[in-house]
């Protein structure tokens, strides 16, 4: 995927998360930001996004504000990471205190809570998707799936906390992953310069 | 100025977004103490009835923090209590991000992002799970799960709108039918 010679524009990008914002009904559209900026603009490469995805996941605070934050940072620094955060919460902000005033109606409106579990739902597939995805095509090393199944394992099923399994994980993962000596780099999508 | 109820909402606020690890379920226990118990700005049933519309609406549901503002100092302590939980934590990311991207290209770099692009992976997909688990949607939620994993294999340029569109008409379709 070729990097934009243009920089992204603010409006573009507070747009963008204006509109997944909107829809992010149970924080589940990560897969969405993912096929607007990895596969239809190219902003970033798949790389990027998932190692950004994890970054947000570890750092204290909301998971989709911090993505937000880290997609506006790489595409335009810190007006973008701005632009971003603005654009993910306004939406988000206006419904719920409308949603608040009007919640006595609201929660007696038929099909209601059935449209809010069906988003969801959908969202949540679109997650799986998104996984099954970056393991099947995107990896390179068989490592790679060892560790994505241990985090699935020891998160979605076992339910432990998130602190210790990453303790344990990513120094494994990273060093799995520290490019050798004698083998050519894997990672040839990078080309040189690529700042 | 400890009284101005403005600056009460940032104090009990702001820690809580870098407390919140693992995810914003980290501050719903002590933001209910804070809220309920000691300042006493909603009832315990306001609290969980302001917690199950941050829920249903869009965006994070940690959004509840925003009502909460709402409740204390109207609009402009909805905005307070917005910026108060999510600068703080958005200012960290942008610090680490901004290192981050600053040593693109070194060797460390390739080996710590390759590292962790398995581990953001895998945390999606038991992010997943944890939504359904926690919507309460049972067996239809799962359904609807596969169904769209199904569909984006057989048409992956379906466009995200219509998958979730879909999924809301087959709950409501559902929910109809089965009463």
């Amino acid at each position: 995927m070729p990097k934009p010679t243009q920089p992204v524009s603010l409006f573009a990008l507070y747009k963008l998360c204006f509109v997944v914002g909107l829809f992010s009904f149970g924080g589940g559209l990560t897969a969405w930001f993912h096929r607007e900026i990895v596969n239809v603009r190219g902003w970033m490469t798949d790389d990027e996004f998932f190692s950004g995805y994890a970054l947000s996941q570890i750092l204290p605070g909301v998971n989709s504000t911090n993505m937000a934050v880290y997609i506006g940072q790489h595409l335009r620094g810190a007006i973008g990471s701005t632009a971003a955060l603005l654009g993910l919460l306004t939406g988000p902000f206006v419904i719920v205190l409308a949603a608040a005033a009007a919640f006595h109606h609201l929660v007696a409106l038929p099909g209601f809570a059935a449209i809010m579990g069906g988003v969801a739902a959908a969202a949540v597939g679109m997650m799986f998707r998104l996984g099954i995805t970056s393991a099947r095509g995107g990896f390179r090393r068989i490592s790679s799936l060892i560790v994505l199944v241990a985090t699935f394992i020891a998160i979605g099923i076992m339910q432990w906390p998130l602190l210790p399994v990453l303790v344990v994980l990513a120094p494994l993962s990273i060093a799995a992953a520290w490019p050798r000596k004698s083998l050519p780099t894997p990672s040839s999508p990078k080309a040189p310069g690529d700042a | 100025m400890r009284d101005d109820p403005l600056i009460q909402l940032i104090i009990v606020i702001a820690p809580l977004s870098l407390l919140a690890i693992g995810g914003a379920s980290a501050i719903y226990a002590p933001l209910q103490q804070q809220t309920v118990d000691v300042y006493q700005w909603v009832s315990g049933r306001e609290y969980l009835e302001l917690f199950a519309i941050a829920r249903v609406t869009p965006g994070p549901g940690s959004m509840l923090t925003t009502l909460i503002g709402w409740k204390v100092a109207g609009l402009l302590g909805a905005l307070v209590a917005t910026l108060a939980l999510y600068i703080p934590c958005s200012v960290l990311c942008f610090g680490v991000a901004r290192t981050w991207n600053r040593y693109r290209g070194t060797k460390w770099h390739t080996a710590i992002e390759n590292g962790l692009r398995p581990i953001g992976a895998g945390l999606m997909i038991a992010g997943g799970v944890m939504i359904l688990r926690i919507e309460g949607s049972g067996w239809l939620g799962w359904a609807v799960a596969f169904a769209t994993v199904a569909v984006m294999t057989w048409r992956p340029a379906a466009h995200p709108m219509a998958l979730l569109a879909v999924g809301a008409a087959v709950f409501l379709a559902v929910r109809a039918i089965a009463g």
